[in-house]
């Protein structure tokens, strides 16, 4: 029975509270910290953190200046491995077929996601030799909260594999904190036998070198993508996971929804890269993922064509500000959309039939939800902020 | 002949490998367009039958267009291809190097078109336009459709540039269908008023299985939006998102589709349903709430009202599909 009553809505709504305060703190006092929330809780531990609540909240769009303490991801791979094809799939909206037409890269090309955190994808030219002296390695690598490396699984990789080993090794030296995730990519074109082999090959060989250099437990990942189907987002989904300080928080509170209200599996997408930030912990299912994905897709191009403006278009009455919208498709399965805020949307699938005549306690859960998470990160902005105070206060 | 159950002949004619049958398979068949490349070359002709609005039967004659077809086509069976023709859908190849064979062809086509059934329409689609580059696509469609006008006889001559890769298919082929649907009148003038009671900006009428615009509404307010080919690009995208759910759900795409989809944002209110047995009913009206489902509640009053009068068989007014095929709308049913 997904629903008691309305009533039940309304513990939900106290669920979502207490959760939010619970696991707020037990996610900053978990023991397991990315590099770029590392750096972040070290500098708060200096400080009162009580004294925040004085702050005014800021709003949900980051001001200019906390963009700096934002986690980077850095593309990287030898040439011709797919990096810019990458990141012009996922960042650009671009059709995978048209990457053919790419030129290759010369120079560093810094693109900055304009997304409700903004990631940085710098895309590493492949020939460009960065370990030599003449390059800043913390001008690299400082502030970097993942490291994504692109291997040709198409080509030989022997090289690419031997480069990535001495740069783990770099990193691993200097900042122990960055997330190394390997990309072992255009696995489109191999058969699914031969695709494991290389998997298991690359990761057997970088292993070998990581505990030959005395590495047990590198923080090193590995996933087989193609842009040709959904497995870069997914894999890049992973990789930000990682460096989203409230993950935890943000997955209790979407299970908690999704429990109360039915849902077979729900994700909270960032519109513009449908790359999800978090999801319930139940398994991952492509098929649905790839419905969700495919079913934003639809409403921001279906928005395009009609979100025109001029002085005769007039609203009729009252409306609530976010985008609201849901699909019933054939076999009777409801996909349900959500806005949260500027950059966010709750996507979920609903399979159970009781669900469906209840739209009206799934909208006000999920409205409860939309002010749990917006609490979520208003908190997180105010941490960027004190940070940036701390910053400051030295060069003064 | 019962006129409810009216069969319009389309001849589908063009040079081989101008890409008669992708677009057949893209827009009837449920194929994506990068299927297309599985489909080998048309011998003679492929005759198929497309369920269209319940109660109009298309007669697809796809003419392989081997020199050696057309040839025969022109010559042993010039009577039996030419006659009760109601549309003649002819393809150009954009890329193509002999433009001036090509429209001595067509040419030969149009004679034998005139001989045979005069009052046909002439469709002409310069097809493959994805190859030129963006720049020039216009100046060449427009140097080529004013060649296509002047080898065309009599004929009123409708040209569309194509691609089977972008809601440019979605257009042509939305003209050609507009063109045959009997009553069209009739359902215009309901949707007319349909729309003017709800206060709605846009109503379109789609067709369930292509997704091919049938008729659309626009009020004053409505017509201001400055995207103008805004109905090819629903369909493309509804297409596409079928796919999707096709696949995810295990079926096939053609017994895949929506029940409702209901869309509110600040800007405008979208309620897409089913409205009769073989179309979707699309509309956008401006936000409010109170005002978005009531109008969502008269469309399913109006569909209630269509389905009753259907069942009675007064089928006058509004030319409803018959009831007892629910499950033959797959588009393509080859005999």
């Amino acid at each position: 029975m997904p629903f008691a009553s309305v009533r039940r809505s309304r513990s939900l709504d106290l669920d979502l509270d207490r959760c939010l305060s619970n696991n707020y703190l037990s996610s900053l006092a978990s023991t397991y910290k990315t590099g770029a929330q590392l750096s972040l809780e070290l500098l708060l531990q200096g400080q009162n953190y009580a004294g925040g609540s004085a702050l005014p909240r800021s709003s949900l769009i980051p001001s200019t200046q906390a963009r700096d303490a934002k986690p980077r991801l850095l593309l990287m791979g030898l040439r011709r491995s797919g990096k810019s094809s990458i990141a012009s799939v996922v960042f650009h909206k671009m059709p995978p077929n048209e990457t053919l037409f790419l030129e290759s890269t010369t120079r560093i090309q810094k693109d900055s996601i304009h997304s409700f955190m903004d990631f940085q994808v710098w895309d590493f030219p492949g020939q460009l030799e960065y370990l030599e002296p003449s390059f800043d390695l913390e001008d690299i690598f400082g502030s970097l909260g993942a490291l994504v490396w692109v291997i040709d699984a198409q080509d030989d990789y022997l090289d690419s594999v031997a480069r990535l080993n001495r740069t783990i090794l770099t990193v691993q030296q200097y900042y122990p904190g960055i997330n190394i995730e390997v990309f072992i990519h255009k696995v489109d074109g191999l058969s699914d036998e031969y695709r494991t082999d290389t998997f298991q090959d690359i990761v057997q060989r970088i292993s070998d070198e990581l505990s030959d250099a005395g590495y047990e437990n590198a923080p090193v990942h590995y996933y087989l993508t193609s842009i040709y189907d959904y497995s870069v987002f997914e894999a890049f989904s992973k990789v930000i996971q990682k460096l989203i300080p409230n993950l935890s928080t943000l997955e209790n509170l979407i299970n908690t929804l999704g429990n109360n209200c039915g849902f077979e599996k729900t994700y909270l997408f960032d519109v513009l890269s449908k790359i999800y930030i978090a999801s319930d912990t139940r398994p991952v299912d492509m098929a649905c993922y790839e419905m969700c994905s495919d079913y934003i897709d639809v409403i921001v191009d279906i928005s395009e064509l009609y979100s025109w403006d001029h002085p005769e278009r007039r609203p009729k009455g009252e409306q609530i500000q976010e985008a609201e919208s849901h699909v019933v498709l054939h076999d009777e399965t409801m996909i349900h959309l959500m806005e949260m805020n500027k950059y966010l949307c709750l996507v979920s699938v609903i399979r159970n039939p009781e669900a469906k005549e209840k739209r009206g306690l799934i909208d006000m859960n999920c409205r409860t939800f939309q002010d749990a998470l917006n609490d979520v990160f208003s908190r997180s902005w105010e941490q960027l902020e004190q940070l940036e105070q701390l910053e400051d206060q030295p060069s003064v | 002949m019962d006129a409810r159950k009216k069969k319009r002949k389309v001849l589908l004619m063009g040079k081989s490998g101008s890409g008669k049958s992708s677009m057949r398979s893209i827009i009837f068949s449920n194929y994506v367009a990068k299927d297309v490349r599985r489909l080998g070359a048309t011998i003679d002709v492929e005759h198929s039958h497309v369920k269209f609005m319940g109660n109009l039967t298309l007669n697809l004659w796809d003419c392989g267009g081997q020199d050696a077809f057309m040839e025969t086509y022109l010559a042993s069976q010039r009577g039996n291809i030419f006659s009760d023709v109601a549309v003649l859908i002819y393809v150009f190849d954009i890329e193509s190097r002999e433009v001036d064979r090509d429209l001595d062809t067509y040419n030969a086509v149009i004679e034998a078109l005139r001989e045979f059934s005069p009052n046909a329409y002439v469709f002409c689609l310069v097809h493959k336009m994805d190859l030129i580059q963006a720049e020039h696509r216009q100046r060449i469609y427009e140097e080529r459709s004013t060649l296509i006008r002047s080898r065309s006889e009599h004929f009123y001559v409708d040209t569309f540039g194509s691609s089977i890769w972008d809601q440019s298919l979605y257009k042509a082929w939305a003209g050609i269908v507009h063109k045959l649907i009997p009553n069209l009148t009739v359902i215009e003038r309901f949707l007319t008023a349909f729309a003017k009671k709800i206060d709605a900006e846009e109503v379109i009428l789609f067709e369930r299985s292509t997704f091919l615009t049938v008729t659309s509404v626009t009020s004053e307010v409505g017509e201001l939006n400055p995207i103008y080919d805004r109905h090819e690009r629903l369909s493309n995208i509804m297409k596409a998102f079928k796919h999707c759910a096709a696949r995810n759900t295990l079926t096939t795409p053609a017994s895949a589709g929506f029940v409702v989809m209901h869309t509110k944002t600040p800007q405008f209110n979208i309620f897409l349903g089913r409205f009769t047995d073989n179309t979707y009913i699309f509309l956008v009206v401006p936000p409010g709430e109170a005002a978005y489902n009531c109008a969502v509640l008269n469309t399913m009053l109006a569909r209630e009202g269509f389905s009753k009068s259907a069942a009675a068989g007064r089928t006058d007014g509004f030319p409803l599909p018959p009831a007892e095929t629910p499950e033959d709308t797959n588009g393509l049913a080859t005999r």
